[in-house]
């Protein structure tokens, strides 16, 4: 039995039903719609496994699944080898979202990576601590910061609700998922220019640890053509 | 496990004969601390621990933060530390690196002349590592900032240098951008002022911008004479004759290169064959961020070893954790799983 694992609640469930249903794979809800068990249709051997989207990259690192759906920021964040344990069998198209380091509106003087790391040595020095980025992806801004030479930061953990931590005080700048940016502008920030950490999207997973023949599944779901997808990328930087 | 434990105590004596006191420090350490010092990227390489009374701790990542603590707190005496035990790396990098590993270290705060400590140091792990078979190789961090002290440009544009020594990508994006005249900038278009950034601040940075547009391209000859400084290597003898040679070049480094020729006099007279020892003007700057002098690392010919043993010099380190008080200090370890393999025959 092949165990595949896909989000457990509002539209990104849909939206996997829908992308599976296009390619002939049904998938449902059984029993009442508050009961998190479901079924397939078109496909024998295969166990629909709802969860929620943040834990299936940990099930499928453990191998307790062969296939899941989930974001690809929820894989790189979670998973630090990711490459060696799951590998993107379709990217679906939906759920697209950027992870992205926004500022301050007002900090006009500050519009890219080169500003931020600049500034933060002089915000440490005044205020006697580094200067906070509020985030729930601490791993990728980490790497990333790094690679692009930043330094006197800190992260502090947001789980939520993260544009608000600059008008709360609790940081100065943020790092996190966004699709349109108008959570962040309403917030009076502004995304850097070169502030573009990882573009992700729902996409289809197989489990490199579990043993199991999940070809018959990965057959089938690419050799329906798959819908153009919408380029989401962001403006390159300028300084 | 006995065997490592024979080792250990081997290399405590050894350095206990030349001085050094036995210390000892917490396996668990604050976290704000080595935060505050080593940033963000600490957390990548340290095992980051949680407690509902003390909050964040941290499984040391190396002993030498605890120690200059301790010296600076306690003494202001010259003084010579040895310690062991283990040190804890989080493999969230994925370096291949063992979680847990042991080090033997040895320390040295002394205000004596600077290339005599430094040769004392080195001769010192010299002496123990060479009838294994190890090679040395060094750097001197204070080469490359002496040169950009004599840069031809702006304090802002040198500190801005210095700062980031440590990453030489960014390092050398930055130098990029400074030999190039500056690209008009954009503004943000502003908004309502959230957060505790000063409104003062923002307008002096609007002002250094200002100033930055007009300022000339550091010339391409002094960026040159930088980056062939950098690509210096060889063995010490050889690599000290090139960096001769590029003082006319580079006339800042001049007191660094003359430093360099006392520790060469002062590693002779300890009994070092400096003719086998290597030196690169850019070791150094990758992986040891608290190094700000001369450094060192020992090597096995073993494919995926990290370095057996290093050290090196970290003056500002104390003056970081010394609050206000400094003491030139130069160190370093042995792992000595390592040197028991080697003394061993036991070798993949």
């Amino acid at each position: 039995m092949i165990k595949l694992g896909v989000p457990s609640k509002g539209r990104l469930m849909q939206e996997t039903f829908d992308w599976f249903s296009m390619r002939g794979v049904k998938l449902s809800k059984s029993g009442s719609d508050r009961e998190y068990v479901g079924r397939v249709d078109g496909l024998v051997g295969i166990e629909l496994v709802l969860l929620s989207a943040g834990e299936i990259p940990r099930e499928l690192a453990a191998g307790r699944l062969h296939m899941g759906v989930t974001g690809t920021d929820l894989v790189h964040e979670k998973l630090a080898n990711w490459s060696d344990v799951v590998s993107p069998v379709a990217e679906m198209g939906f759920g697209l979202a950027n992870l992205i380091i926004a500022v301050p509106a007002w900090w006009r003087d500050v519009t890219c990576l080169h500003d931020l790391d600049a500034i933060a040595a002089r915000f440490r020095a005044e205020h006697g601590f580094r200067l906070r980025v509020a985030t729930k992806y601490h791993r990728l801004i980490r790497q990333f910061m790094t690679e692009q030479g930043v330094a006197d930061y800190q992260l502090v953990d947001s789980q939520g609700a993260t544009e608000g931590a600059v008008k709360n005080e609790t940081a100065e700048a943020i790092a996190d998922i966004t699709s349109t940016g108008a959570t962040i502008e309403a917030n009076h920030l502004r995304i850097l220019e070169d502030g573009l950490v990882l573009k992700s999207q729902a996409t289809l997973w197989h489990s490199k640890v579990a043993r199991g023949d999940c070809s018959a599944l990965i057959d089938k779901v690419l050799n329906t053509p798959q819908p153009a997808q919408p380029d989401a990328r962001l403006g390159q930087s300028s300084c | 496990m006995s065997q490592l434990r024979g080792e250990t105590a081997r290399l405590l004596t050894v350095f206990q004969s030349a001085g050094a006191i036995r210390v000892e420090a917490d396996i668990l350490q604050p976290a704000d601390v080595l935060l505050d010092l080593y940033g963000e990227d600490v957390r990548a390489r340290a095992y980051v621990t949680s407690d509902f009374l003390h909050g964040e701790q941290m499984l040391r990542p190396d002993f030498t933060v605890p120690v200059v603590q301790r010296h600076m707190a306690e003494s202001a005496e010259p003084a010579r530390y040895t310690y062991a035990g283990p040190v804890f790396r989080s493999q969230d990098t994925g370096s291949g690196r063992a979680a847990q590993s042991e080090q033997v270290g040895y320390e040295v705060f002394d205000c004596g002349p600077a290339d005599e400590i430094e040769a004392e140091v080195f001769a010192l792990f010299h002496q123990i590592l060479t009838p294994l078979g190890l090679t040395a190789s060094t750097g001197d961090v204070g080469l490359l900032i002496a040169a950009i002290e004599g840069l031809t440009t702006s304090n802002a544009r040198k500190s801005a240098l210095k700062r980031h020594v440590w990453r030489p990508l960014r390092f050398q994006s930055l130098l990029l951008r400074f030999s190039q005249p500056v690209k008009e900038k954009v503004l943000g278009a502003g908004g309502q002022l959230i957060g505790l950034r000063y409104a003062s601040d923002v307008n002096e940075r609007l002002e250094q911008l200002a100033d930055e547009a007009l300022a000339p391209p550091i010339p391409q000859s002094e960026i040159d004479a930088l980056n062939d400084l950098l690509a210096i290597r060889g063995n010490l003898p050889a690599a000290f004759a090139q960096l001769q040679f590029l003082v006319q070049r580079l006339p800042s480094i001049a007191s660094a290169v003359d430093h360099m020729s006392a520790r060469l006099s002062a590693l002779t007279e300890a009994g070092v064959d400096v003719a086998q020892i290597g030196f690169e003007a850019a070791y150094g700057l990758t992986a040891m961020e608290y190094y700000d002098g001369f450094v060192f690392g020992f090597y096995a010919d073993q494919a995926g070893w990290p370095a057996v043993a290093s050290g090196g010099r970290y003056d500002a380190l104390t003056r970081v954790l010394g609050q206000g008080r400094d003491f030139p200090a130069v160190g370093g370890i042995i792992r000595p799983e390592f040197t028991l393999r080697l003394s061993d025959g036991d070798l993949l």
